[in-house]
């Protein structure tokens, strides 16, 4: 049981070995012990890993689930799995069946897989401490049901995600009840859900990744302390489609993250003292749908360019600050040279009001009356909340882009 | 050459054209004759096609007009008011029809010698006076030697100079044999040309007989004065 | 009717207004592309240009030029000339006139500044609709004999494609707003050509908007290949049944 350090064996796996699987060497090994599977075909069930071992392919051996079994469980701490093609895993809809999945463990590290057809790719319960990166996960599964979620984490702590690249899950990350984690530079794209998934999870950050094509792009619910830090979220097209999905979120912050050709870049309900500051909006369909049971959130220099609107909203709001912000359909004029406009601006459009209202009312837009109701509104507001408003416009761009 | 039969046509309560029936051979100058509104100019349209009869038949040369618009190169049509495209010089126009009539005999250019288009062969239609304008259709109308002239109100806005010309013109061509059809107010105009008269009154045709015998049954010589006394008369018989 | 037409071109392409139309496209077009540092927002009031401006001077001014040239074509009715051809070439005459005025007055520019599919459909959508909307003058002035009353109608047109129609349609949307009405939408935008070119460049410029669910059933319908080719060919229908309508109408009408 107690081997010494620099004591650790290694056991080699493979046709033209002496121990043909994996399941047998892993049987063998001791504690420490590194068990290199070299290139090949392994057709063998579940792999079970109860002990803290290196398991480590060469060549990109390949494990095949037979879509029947879950490929690898591992539920002892400081395991590494390292270097394998996953394919094939079983599907429940009782069990969440993983390519692999770690049960309660602590300080383990999954890297360099590519998972293939797996139901749930990478999967952590009460995960503390553990390293995922560098992966990629594919699924081609074409139902929310039949599809589980790329990485999916719960109650977890102090996880990081890192550099993954994930398509076509349900949800490409998962994160429920986890805290003081990390997700970074990770690309998750055309997952049938979202490209991340956050609930209940408290003081993660997430920075420099890129969520691209989703079902329904991003959410973000119930949570507070979360760092979003210079990601991309882009072209998350659908009625229920938002570059990101807010909902419950405290003391945040949302910076330098860059929404491009979403149908709502952000979706805001029940946010509050959240700071968004340098992120860049172009050519959404709605830069911010913003609830009006936000509060105290602060926009400044940011970007709105390009956005058919830049605002909507279902109240008369005024709990948030708008102040400060580059909005490309300013028509202000900044007398005294201090690149702050003179004038207001309104980011909200009239017929962004009435599109809320009656969204099939999108047809007429761009017409002749719906800029004359738009040029009227300017004059006498009526529909729109008169309090909404930028009071300090920039007249150039804060930042370069 | 032209022989119309039961031609009717109405616009809106107007009755325009009521049941008129007519020959004209070759030969004749036919003079149009009637007060306003009497249907001179819709009758002449009705020939030329610019205007649908709701009943009845036109026949040119013995074939019928409707629905054909081949026999209309053998008419010379001089309207009432001519107005042609305003950006366009006079030599355009006559360029421009010379090109849409696609005329193979020769081209009768006498009018336009005689109303002297030479120095006015630059000048842009709509800085013509409405006299000219009349002297561009009168020369359209001659030039393509057509065996049928409709010269609708020819003389009206015409200088006297211009006016006599366009008369001479005519006797050259009734002259050649060819069918003439004039209407006119200025009835003294038309003395020496006219061989048959057409009265018209109220779409309705009231006579059609040659000058001459109008000239003795009326025992007047000039067109005007036996006009007016066919009128008396009519007026008396309705008294009556 | 070859030679009509190059006598209407002619004439017409000589005329002020079209040459000042052509020339204050050129202007606007140039302004707008060089003023605005994002395109967008100079495509958008191109598209104002397109869907306002255009139809409203190809609407009037062909109806003018058809009473104008009354006489003109009285003289031509004298000559040997078949009727139809006469009223095609001087379809064919102004709509040409309109299409020329419109690619040098836009399609230049759009080429030189915003060679996208927007700029394209823009330039597409604006012939179509000068084209249309000649056809509908032709129709209104051959039904109307009255100059002073033709013009009038003809403006109420422009008024009602351009802003009455819309607002008709926000009227309907909202009444019917607890329906799905979405599909009817497209059926009752066919019925409007201004429209119908709206959607269709809409569908290029805003096309993250529309990708809503309701948007999403425009695009369905407009987005796909059929829905194009639908939209055009309904767009081809708006030339067409105005023009020969008003053919059948010239052909039997006393001049």
């Amino acid at each position: 049981m107690y081997s010494l350090p620099g004591m650790c064996g290694i056991i080699h796996v493979g046709k033209s070995e002496k121990i043909k699987t994996i399941k047998e060497a892993i049987s063998h090994a001791n504690e420490r012990d590194t068990v290199l599977v070299h290139g090949g075909y392994y057709k063998e069930g579940n792999i079970f890993i109860s002990k803290k071992i290196v398991l480590k392919g060469i060549d990109l051996p390949t494990l095949d689930g037979e879509n029947k079994y879950q490929i690898i469980s591992v539920k002892a701490n400081g395991v590494v799995i390292d270097g394998f093609k996953i394919v094939h895993s079983g599907t429940s809809s009782l069990e969440d069946i993983a390519g692999i999945k770690l049960y309660d463990v602590r300080d383990a590290v999954v890297q360099n897989n590519v998972l293939d057809d797996t139901f749930f790719g990478i999967y952590t319960q009460r995960g503390i401490n553990c390293l995922i990166q560098n992966n990629v996960l594919t699924s081609a599964r074409k139902q929310e049901q039949a599809s589980g979620n790329g990485i999916h984490c719960w109650k977890s702590d102090s996880m990081r995600i890192i550099n993954n690249t994930i398509k076509g899950h349900r949800d490409g990350i998962y994160f429920e009840f986890v805290t003081n984690s990390v997700i970074w530079r990770n690309v998750s794209t055309s997952n049938l859900r979202y490209g991340l998934h956050f609930m209940f999870s408290n003081s993660d950050s997430y920075i420099s990744n890129i969520f691209r094509y989703n079902g329904a792009g991003v959410s973000v619910m119930f949570s507070h302390h979360v760092k979003m830090f210079n990601n991309y979220f882009e072209e998350n097209w659908g009625d229920g489609a938002y570059g990101i999905l807010l909902k419950e979120i405290a003391d945040s912050y949302i910076d330098g993250n860059h929404f491009i050709k979403n149908t709502s870049a952000i979706y805001m309900e029940g946010v509050s003292r959240t700071i968004m500051v340098k992120n860049v909006f172009r050519n959404n369909g709605w830069a911010l749908k913003i609830q009006a049971s936000c509060m105290e959130t602060e926009l400044h220099n940011n970007v709105f360019l390009g956005n058919t609107f830049d605002v909507g909203t279902n109240g008369s709001l005024v709990l948030n600050n708008f102040d400060g912000n580059y909005w490309d359909k300013y028509e202000g004029y900044d007398l005294n040279k201090n690149g702050i406009g003179d004038l207001p601006y309104r980011p909200v459009s009239m017929y962004s009001m009435i599109v809320e209202r009656n969204p099939p009312a999108m047809i007429l837009f761009h017409s002749f009356m719906t800029s004359l109701l738009d040029k009227t509104e300017k004059v006498l507001p009526t529909l729109t909340p008169e309090n909404l408003a930028d009071t300090k416009p920039l007249m150039k761009l804060p930042f370069h882009l | 050459m032209i022989s119309a039969t039961n031609i009717s046509k109405q616009f809106g309560k107007l009755k325009a054209l009521d049941n008129i029936s007519v020959t004209y051979p070759a030969g004749e100058c036919i003079a149009l004759i009637g007060p306003n509104g009497s249907g001179k100019t819709t009758f002449i349209k009705s020939i030329l096609g610019m205007v649908v009869p709701d009943s009845g038949k036109i026949l040119f040369k013995g074939k019928d007009i409707a629905h054909d618009c081949h026999y209309r190169s053998d008419i010379g049509y001089m309207p009432q008011i001519g107005r042609y495209p305003e950006n366009m010089t006079i030599g355009q126009v006559l360029e421009m029809m010379k090109d849409i009539r696609n005329h193979r005999g020769s081209l009768d250019d006498d009018l336009v010698n005689d109303f002297n288009f030479k120095s006015l062969l630059n000048k842009r239609m709509r800085t013509l006076s409405g006299g000219t304008r009349q002297k561009v259709s009168a020369a359209l109308a001659f030039m393509f030697n057509p065996e049928v002239l409709i010269l609708d109100e020819p003389t009206a806005g015409l200088d006297p100079v211009a006016s006599e010309i366009l008369k001479q013109k005519i006797v050259k061509e009734k002259e050649k044999g060819k069918l003439i059809l004039i209407t006119s107010h200025v009835l003294s105009e038309l003395d020496d040309i006219v061989t048959q008269v057409m009265y018209m009154q109220d779409g309705k045709m009231i006579f059609y007989k040659p000058f001459d015998l109008l000239q003795f049954e009326t025992g007047e010589n000039k067109l005007s004065k036996a006009i007016a006394t066919i009128m008396q008369q009519n007026q008396f018989s309705d008294i009556l | 009717m070859k030679k009509i037409i190059k006598y209407i071109i002619t004439d017409i392409l000589r005329n002020k207004i079209i040459l000042s139309y052509t020339a204050f496209l050129l202007a606007i077009s140039f302004t707008i592309f060089s003023l605005e540092d994002n395109s967008t927002k100079g495509l958008l009031s191109l598209l104002n240009i397109v869907l306002i401006i255009v139809p409203l001077i190809s609407i009037i001014f062909s109806t003018i030029y058809i009473y104008n040239s009354a006489e003109f074509i009285e003289l031509l009715v004298s000559q040997p000339l078949q009727r139809k051809k006469i009223w095609l070439g001087l379809f064919t005459g102004l709509a040409g006139s309109f299409t020329i005025a419109f690619l040098i007055g836009a399609g230049i520019p759009i080429i030189l500044f915003e060679a996208t599919a927007v700029g394209f459909m823009i330039l597409a959508v604006g012939i179509l609709l000068s084209i249309i909307f000649v056809a509908i003058a032709m129709l209104a002035a051959v039904k109307i004999r009255d100059k002073a009353k033709g013009i009038g109608v003809t403006i109420l047109l422009w008024l009602y494609f351009s802003l009455l129609f819309d607002g008709i349609v926000l009227f309907l949307l909202f009444q019917f707003s607890d329906y799905p009405i979405e599909k009817p939408m497209i059926g009752v935008s066919m019925l409007n050509p201004i429209d119908i070119g709206r959607i269709l460049i809409l569908l290029k410029m805003d096309v993250s908007a529309l990708m809503g669910y309701t948007g999403a059933v425009f695009k369905d319908f407009f987005g796909t290949t059929a829905g194009m080719i639908t939209s055009f060919l309904v767009l081809a229908m708006w030339m067409i049944c105005p023009l020969l309508i008003s053919l059948r109408k010239f052909d039997r009408k006393d001049l």
